[in-house]
């Protein structure tokens, strides 16, 4: 039961976190390119406001439009649920086993892709097909770089991994886990459209990605999109610094526990951002056919770290 | 039932079919010999059941009435428990697609011999899932060639590109079927009987052993369109009946990996253990090259071919991979391994069947199989489009599927070998793992094109927006939207009784390497949890609040009706501005540029007044199968060549044909006294 209950504490903080995730990072690189800036509440505001807009559904489009945004918050409430965030102790028969969580981003992977066709334009179609080509590319880092954190572990369970790296700060050190989470990084920053795989700030039609898919959506569709969107960020950036600062992540239920865990993810979690923030504003986008050789590139950062954890044991 | 009473009913059913087949007249033979091949279909199922509970001892012995003496012993019709899944998923396949084929059947699939080749092509696959013995175990092999010959010829006076297929399809059946009978006499002369279990029992080793391993393993990859045999497959599967497709595909594919399992489980598991590395290496390529072709390819049908390659390369993987770690001394890994490849085969089965059958819905409804000419199906064919839809699911793996609890088992079954102690696992596995995810990733680019292209957007082309709705009445569409609607719902169930499923692979293979745990679950051994029901309600749960959430605000700000979609202003005039197949997999065409070889042909047309301006542009690309083009095509060359030769010898000259036969009576004279 307190599994549970520690399950929608963890949801219901990285719903109030995540925008303002957004927010600071956003604000971060206003101020880095002296900007004003929107202030850090900003996408608060946005979300509030895009619900109380009018979603609008073009003739011929088929109720993807409708489901398809809604699969994708759903799937990002359940990863969210299962990584371990602010705490490590999970559900008895859902555990946060790392396949289940990569086909769960999968899922909403797949659902934005398929809405990007559905409108049948030419932009959705774009978008969805680039979108779908990183998720491919990307697929093989991920399942590689976890691969080589589970190793000394001996179990594909995240909160295992994260727990066991807390437990043994030597771990996070070693070659094997520093160079698995710098792979990490790059996937992360290719999963969620960071610079500089895709620039979440662009509309400029011929070199967006995720903006190419939602284009059709609007009101309260864009909104689950969006948080959809941002969630995956936070899960993914929050497992990220959790593996690479296993520190201040609950290990029980109790409340002062819980406070400290929720206190370090914030905390983690928004220097993270300001981090990625501030390095995408000396960052340009690469082209999308130099994106592969990027991915190669952590594809092989993360088989050297499978490597090094063979030999490391 | 008990299996035997099984098998003697399987028989009763399919004479019954074919004489259906030939004496009903063709208004009601659909009907008539569709719902006896139906029924043999559901006699499969029952005799693979009854023969995993309780494999019959002796089984089913048929003499053969044959003037050989009596050296011939009868043949043994008695199938073990992993025999019995096969079965079982065989029966399973042949019911939904014979129901399917019912309302699908016309013109030449729906003739005499169509039909009877159907129930011939389904008996023979139950006859080799029961094969006690080699000479059982090879007829059924090759009445089941002869079977889906006929089918896949059924459209040959129509369509002129259903005869090469043909072509191809018998030569490489044949060619796996010489193979077999070779090693198969092999490993009977060295063991000194036919039977199945008397080969295990002898433990045949040396070379000759070694020798009908690789035959036998290339005469199964063969059928089960393993790179680099798959050539047939690709060209076959497009040009068969529909219905006929999704039985090559989804069962007749498997019996190729049933005969590898017979192989390297039953026959000659040590021979086996040392070739793992090949085995594995036959999986692990066939998986990606098959996924790499089928996420380019724009032929709806031939793209389902490619991927059948690919799960077939992920089963065999699987299985590969369960003899490295055996010989690795890690059996609880190896079990899961063993496990994940029958869930591979069974969820294949389950999804390809689907597959199948939505794209044989669209050729009948729109005559097209071109991805890029069709588009926005959903409104003409909700039930193909949300079955096919189901089904992709499954096919790339997400949940809750049965891809999804086959493919986490094979990642498992990678992630908790251990590299550290054994050099060749330090190797295998990363890359292994490796290729699989690209693999998974390659999977899910594929399906969300094919399904994106075929039902969402605009329709590409006359033929699409033109399409006559599925509902009908009548038995037809009722018999083809029930099979996909069965289908979609074994792929759904299969998926959340992932615990009884995976034990009930686990019990074939005579381990305990899974149980059921949580709400109709899967618990590996030393491996871990998935509970796809729990992971279900979870996502209910969480559902719920954004449910009600959307409640409120439909009813505050409604949804407003446009007549174009935005598309960043620009006014959406003509659905050829939209993605095709073609264009979606056009970015991987180029990350993939070396490994595929794209043929581009770019035709500028200018106009007669200004050669500057232009008036047409004509561009076509092709991705041609390399294997075919560099290993396939030379070597048919040469064989013509050959043949061009040997005509040489035989110039009709009465003289010289009987100079031969006197040089060949001399020469079996010379051989008879060689002691």
């Amino acid at each position: 039961m307190t599994a549970v209950v520690l399950i929608i504490v963890q949801v219901l903080v990285a719903l109030a976190v995540t925008p303002l995730l957004l927010g600071v990072m956003r604000q971060v690189r206003s101020r880095l390119e002296s900007r004003v800036g929107a202030g850090v509440l900003q996408p608060y505001r946005d979300v509030a406001k895009l619900l109380r807009k009018q979603p609008l559904r073009a003739q011929g489009s088929s109720p993807i439009l409708v489901y398809a945004p809604l699969v994708l918050l759903v799937s990002s409430l359940m990863i969210v649920a299962l990584v371990p965030l602010i705490t490590t102790s999970s559900l008895v028969t859902i555990p946060s086993d790392l396949f289940v969580v990569v086909s769960l981003l999968l899922v909403g992977t797949v659902a934005m892709a398929v809405l990007g066709l559905d409108g049948g334009t030419a932009f959705g179609g774009m978008g969805s097909s680039r979108h779908m080509m990183i998720a491919a590319l990307v697929e093989p880092t991920v399942l590689m770089s976890v691969y080589a954190l589970s190793v000394p572990v001996g179990s594909s369970t995240l909160s295992t991994i994260v727990a066991a790296r807390g437990l043994d700060p030597a771990r996070v050190v070693t070659p094997a886990g520093l160079l698995a989470v710098v792979a990490l990084v790059i996937v992360v920053l290719a999963e969620t459209g960071r610079l500089p795989v895709d620039n979440p700030s662009t509309h400029l039609e011929l070199t967006m990605v995720h903006e190419a898919m939602i284009l059709e959506s609007a009101g309260r569709d864009l909104a689950w999109l969006e948080v959809g969107s941002w969630l995956r960020l936070t899960a993914l950036l929050g497992l990220v610094v959790n593996l690479a600062l296993p520190w201040g992540v609950a290990a029980d239920a109790s409340p002062l526990m819980l406070v400290l865990g929720v206190v370090a993810l914030v905390v983690k979690l928004l220097a993270a951002g300001a981090i990625v923030a501030a390095a995408e504003v000396f960052m340009a986008k690469l082209r999308l056919f130099r994106v592969p050789e990027l991915l190669a590139g952590s594809f092989v950062l993360a088989f050297l770290a499978v490597t090094a954890s063979y030999l490391a044991g | 039932m008990t299996a035997s009473g099984g098998l003697v009913s399987e028989l009763v059913l399919c004479g019954l079919a074919v004489l259906l087949a030939v004496a009903v007249p063709s208004r009601h033979r659909s009907l008539a010999s569709g719902a006896a091949s139906l029924a043999l279909g559901v006699s499969g199922v029952f005799t693979g059941v009854a023969a995993m509970a309780a494999p019959s001892a002796t089984g089913l012995l048929l003499t053969l009435p044959l003037p050989v003496g009596t050296a011939v012993s009868p043949l043994i019709l008695a199938p073990t428990p992993m025999g019995g899944l096969f079965s079982v998923v065989v029966g399973a396949v042949g019911a939904v697609a014979a129901l399917y084929g019912i309302g699908y059947a016309h013109g030449p699939a729906a003739s005499r011999t169509g039909w009877s080749a159907y129930a011939v092509f389904l008996l023979g696959m139950l006859l080799v899932t029961s094969a006690g013995d080699v000479l059982t175990l090879l007829l059924g092999w090759e009445t089941m060639a002869i079977g889906s010959t006929i089918l896949l010829l059924a459209e040959h006076a129509e369509r002129p590109a259903v005869r090469p297929a043909a072509l191809w399809y018998a030569v490489m059946t044949h060619l796996s079927f010489l193979a077999l009978v070779i090693g198969f006499a092999l490993l009977a002369h060295g063991a000194h009987t036919t039977s199945l279990a008397g080969i295990a029992d002898a433990h045949l080793a040396g070379p000759t052993a070694v020798a009908a391993f690789f035959l036998l393993l290339v005469g199964f990859a063969t059928k089960a369109g393993l790179v680099p045999f798959h050539v047939w497959l690709p060209r076959a599967h497009p040009e068969a009946p529909s219905h006929a497709s999704a039985v090559m595909s989804a069962a007749m594919v498997a019996m190729g990996v049933y005969g590898i399992v017979l192989l390297t489980h039953d026959l000659l598991p040590r021979i086996s253990s040392s070739y793992a590395l090949v085995v594995l290496a036959l999986g692990v390529v066939s998986a990606s090259y098959g996924i790499l072709q089928a996420s380019v390819s724009s032929d709806l049908k031939r793209l389902l071919a490619y991927s059948t390659t690919e799960n077939v390369g992920l089963a065999v993987t699987a299985l590969g991979l369960g003899m490295l770690l055996t010989n690795a001394g890690q059996p609880d890994a190896a079990a899961v391994a063993q496990v994940s490849a029958l869930l591979l085969v069974v969820s294949h089965a389950a999804f390809k069947t689907v597959l199948f059958l939505g794209a044989g819905s669209i050729l009948k409804a729109t005559g097209l199989r071109d991805l890029d000419a069709m588009g926005g199906l959903v409104g003409s064919h909700p039930v193909t489009t949300w079955t096919f839809g189901v089904a992709a699911l499954g096919a790339s793996a997400l949940p809750v599927t049965s891809g999804f609890v086959a493919e986490w088992a094979l990642l498992q079954a990678l992630a908790h070998g251990d590299g550290r102690s054994d050099t060749v696992l330090a190797f295998a596995l990363p890359v292994t793992l490796g290729l699989v995810a690209l693999t998974i990733g390659l999977g899910l680019l594929t399906f969300v094109k094919a399904f994106g292209t075929a039902f969402l957007a605009r329709p590409r082309s006359a033929a699409a927006a033109s399409a006559p709705p599925e509902a009908q009445p009548g038995i037809p569409a009722a018999a083809m939207a029930t099979a996909q609607i069965l289908g979609a719902a074994a792929v759904v169930v299969l998926g959340l009784a992932a615990g009884p499923l995976a034990t009930a692979c686990a019990h074939v293979w005579g381990s305990n390497a899974a149980v059921v745990a949580g709400l109709g679950g899967v618990r590996l051994a030393s491996v871990g949890i998935l509970d796809p029901v729990s992971l279900t309600l979870l996502a209910i749960g969480l559902a719920l609040p954004v449910g009600l959430l959307v409640l409120v605000l439909r009813r505050r700000v409604p949804r407003r009706e446009t007549d174009v979609p935005w598309g960043c202003g620009g006014v959406r005039t003509s659905p050829r501005m939209e993605y095709t197949a073609t264009s979606y997999a056009e970015p991987l065409v180029r990350v993939f540029g070396e490994a595929l070889r794209p043929e581009r042909t770019l035709e500028v047309a200018h106009t007669e007044a200004d050669h500057v301006l232009e008036s047409r542009v004509a561009f076509a690309q092709e991705v041609s199968d390399l294997v075919e083009a560099r290993g396939y095509a030379p070597a048919a060359t040469w064989l013509n060549w050959l043949g061009d030769q040997a005509r040489r010898i035989q110039n009709g000259s009465i003289h010289r044909y009987l100079g031969f036969s006197f040089a060949a009576l001399i020469l079996v004279l010379v051989v008879v006294t060689i002691p």
